[in-house]
């Protein structure tokens, strides 16, 4: 009927509707829609002709790219040649020169290995036995001491793979007491169950800063006489407490999430409570929690920073080192831009991967 | 099957197994006993045994232990405070100082993240494609570095700006040198003070009365005009205080004497560079919590809305916001917590907030214990106290189902 009535030759024909592609119709929506939009374009448009020659100018055409400081004392631009004089310290702190080499190989390790565990194909146990060879190797090239290595002290760390190492070490030591805290929580026994009430709640009550400060100087005074912890491993227990405790909340999120007939059907079929968690709520339980666990997990690379203040030279603390140097001290901001950008690659990635993540898992969805 | 008419006669009940330990082994109820009572042992027996460590080692340095260190000198100055302090008062006022000094830069950070963030939240979900691309930049940008990199930067960026004679003048009497911001600022006068409590007095009653209008609307039907009546309150309070207690108009004008800035109020490098610090890595993180709050508004609620023939000013006030508040207040006080606790990143560049003047404290007065356990206490207490305010919030905010 209605397509009779369409297709009648006595109806008068419609114009086809407008066109709404092109880059002109794309223009016009995106920046002249309306009375306002087209002020604020202009707005934008001034602002920025005020600010990016400038800007442009400053860190492009007039820096100063390698040379001494005297270079940079009478140019007008950025003095990126403080980041080709100091790299190799703000990258590799106090660790020695000609071993650079190990300390780059080990980060290399590091980096292919995590970038390989992000892909689910990888995602099996065969990958954590990899894990412990590549830390084994890992350690064995900072550490040396064997294989005709010339050993290297943990105070001798710093730089990138000393961030690295810190963030890698709290990820793994915090992930799986995140989950016996979250588990702990949701326990049945009382006591267990303040403890880990009471250790979550606190941790997350404080900074990370206090608790740094509580592992770094107050452990030493509360060990026997002639006990001491290495100060980095006191600095690595600090971060992993923080983190799991943090952690542990998103855990128990998942935990919670998990429909109640699973246990009662877990336990129906006479599971224990550890075959239980192991084989039907955590499995179920840790696929839910990885986007809002990957945030934790930023957010602990970015508070490696942290360590910074309690004496290790890590990125931040190799860099404020390295620009006491009184000849560049003047160009302290570009070291810190550099740093910047090189924390920024890292995160962004983290960031855009847990975006991809979570949208796997949300079209994996069907309910 | 129906009951049978006649029951068999009763059977003994079977005997009683005899308690073998094996099913006293396999019993829950004793497992769990054994297990707690093991954990209790456990975390006493270590907690025990590292503060005798303790005990023995700040012995061994002649270190008096307890809380009466409190009341002696302090004996160090702080750089800046709300009240004044000087290296003769005690160890009490240093700490009250400096729970100023963090409550007054997350204060600060909080307001301007929140406004900052909303702005840039609000830009991202412009349809102006430039704004739209500069707030997602600056939200990558600032989200996706540390925290305490962005603070050491800014302070960095201060101590190499001019000395104070060839200190920058971008507007009227503000001056910008690497000693601080210097700016005009009302000389002190008690009347401030009383000013300053006629507002919050009002505020707290304009709250109670907005309430009560909302109440008697709710009963009789009828709307009155209340909103015109609080902000009369609000302001007007205030301004009456201010004219009764004096009218103070004098204005500290900061100007060139010698080789400093003199008058006004001059805010410290380490003040400012730790406020953008906190503010523009939080707002970043409110910006992403403002969009997915007005994203969570069905978009049938904002066209109901339109249908029904609302303005766009209710529009907001009455169907998008209260929804999108509901969605964004809980992460969005996350986030203060967070930032009124990483407030403590000042000791990395000498702000004197609780955490730095805590670690002076203990170098000074050796009573580690006490001290860390007075820092976390009141970090805790805040942390609480804005997790209580959330609650209250969340169970006034829910939804109400009939």
């Amino acid at each position: 009927m209605a397509d009779a009535a369409a297709t009648s030759p006595s109806a008068p024909r419609r114009p086809p509707p407008r066109r709404e592609t092109g880059p002109l119709h794309w223009a016009h929506r995106r920046f002249f829609n309306g009375a306002h939009n087209v002020v604020l374009t202009l707005a934008i448009a001034w602002a920025l002709v005020l600010i990016v020659p400038d800007l442009l100018a400053w860190a492009v055409l007039d820096a100063v790219w390698t040379g001494p400081d005297s270079a940079c004392r009478s140019a007008g631009g950025a003095c990126w040649a403080i980041v080709a004089e100091k790299y190799r310290l703000i990258l590799f702190g106090t660790y020695p020169y000609e071993e650079h080499w190990r300390a780059t190989l080990a980060m290399a390790i590091i980096i292919v290995l995590a970038v390989a565990s992000g892909f689910e194909r990888f995602w099996s146990y065969g990958l954590f036995a990899v894990w412990v060879v590549a830390l084994g190797a890992v350690f064995t090239l900072m550490f040396g001491g064997v294989l005709g290595l010339a050993p290297v002290g943990t105070h001798e760390w710093g730089g990138l793979p000393l961030t690295l190492l810190i963030f890698i070490g709290t990820v793994v030591g915090g992930l799986p007491l995140a989950v016996l805290l979250a588990l702990g929580r949701r326990s049945e026994l009382p006591v267990v169950k303040a403890l880990c009430v009471g250790l979550i709640e606190i941790t997350r009550g404080v900074p990370l800063i206090t608790v740094l400060f509580m592992a770094s100087l107050m452990l030493p005074l509360f060990m026997p006489e002639g006990v001491t912890i290495d100060k980095l491993l006191r600095a690595q227990l600090g971060m992993i407490i923080f983190f799991a405790a943090y952690a542990a909340e998103i855990v128990r999120g998942g935990l919670q999430a998990i429909p109640y007939g699973q246990t009662e059907a877990a336990n129906a079929v006479g599971l224990t409570y550890w075959q239980r968690t192991r084989r039907i709520i955590l499995p179920q339980a840790l696929r839910i929690v990885i986007p809002p666990l990957m945030n934790d997990i930023i957010r602990a690379f970015k508070n490696t920073t942290f360590v910074s203040i309690v004496g290790l030279f890590d990125v931040l603390g190799a860099t404020s080192a390295a620009i006491q140097d009184p000849e560049w001290v003047l160009y302290a901001p570009e070291a810190y831009l550099f740093i910047f950008a090189l924390y920024f690659v890292f995160c962004f990635a983290m960031s855009k991967y847990s975006e991809s993540v979570e949208r796997k898992l949300a079209t994996g969805r069907n309910f | 099957m129906s009951v049978p008419a006649e029951r068999p006669g009763r059977r003994p009940p079977p005997p009683r197994p005899p308690v073998k330990l094996r099913d006293v082994w396999h019993s829950a109820s004793f497992r769990a006993i054994t297990l707690q009572a093991l954990v209790i042992v456990l975390v006493i027996g270590t907690g025990a045994f590292m503060i005798d460590n303790a005990m023995v080692a700040l012995a061994k340095r002649g270190i008096s232990t307890g809380f009466g260190f409190l009341t002696r000198e302090a004996g160090f100055p702080i750089g800046e405070g709300l009240i004044p302090f000087s290296s003769e008062d005690t160890y009490l006022r240093a700490y009250g100082v400096a729970i100023l000094n963090t409550l007054k830069v997350a204060a600060l950070a909080i307001v301007l993240a929140t406004l900052i963030g909303t702005l840039v939240g609000i830009a991202r979900l412009s349809t102006n494609w430039i704004l739209a691309c500069l707030a997602a930049a600056y939200v990558e940008l600032f989200r996706n570095t540390p925290q305490l990199v962005q603070i050491v930067f800014w302070y960095t960026v201060f101590t190499l700006l001019p000395h104070p004679r060839q200190a920058w003048n971008p507007v009227g009497d503000v001056f910008l040198s690497k000693r601080g911001l210097a700016l005009p600022w009302p000389d002190p006068h008690p009347a401030w003070w009383w000013t300053i409590a006629a507002l919050a007095a009002a505020l707290i009653l304009a709250l109670w009365l907005g309430r009560r209008a909302a109440r008697l609307r709710r009963m009789t039907g009828t709307a009155r005009p209340a909103l015109p009546w609080l902000v009369a309150l609000v302001v007007g309070a205030p301004v009456a205080a201010w004219w009764i207690a004096g009218a103070p108009v004098a204005i500290g004008i900061p100007a060139m004497a010698g080789f400093n800035i003199r008058g006004g109020a001059t805010l410290s490098p380490e003040f400012i560079a730790l406020l953008l610090g906190l503010s523009l890595y939080i707002a970043a993180f409110i910006a992403e919590i403002v969009r997915a709050g007005i994203q969570s508004v069905p978009r049938g609620q904002i066209e109901a809305a339109r249908a029904i023939g609302l303005s766009p000013g209710h529009l907001y006030r009455k169907v998008v916001l209260p929804q999108a508040l509901r969605v964004m207040v809980p992460p969005a006080a996350a986030q203060y917590v967070s930032t009124i606790k990483n407030s403590s990143l000042g000791v990395a560049i000498g702000y004197p907030e609780l955490f730095n003047v805590s670690n002076t404290i203990i170098t000074l007065s050796g009573n580690t214990i006490e001290a860390i356990v007075i820092m976390m206490a009141v970090y805790l207490t805040i942390s609480f106290v804005i997790a209580a305010l959330m609650n209250w919030y969340n169970h006034a905010m829910r939804i109400r189902e009939r």
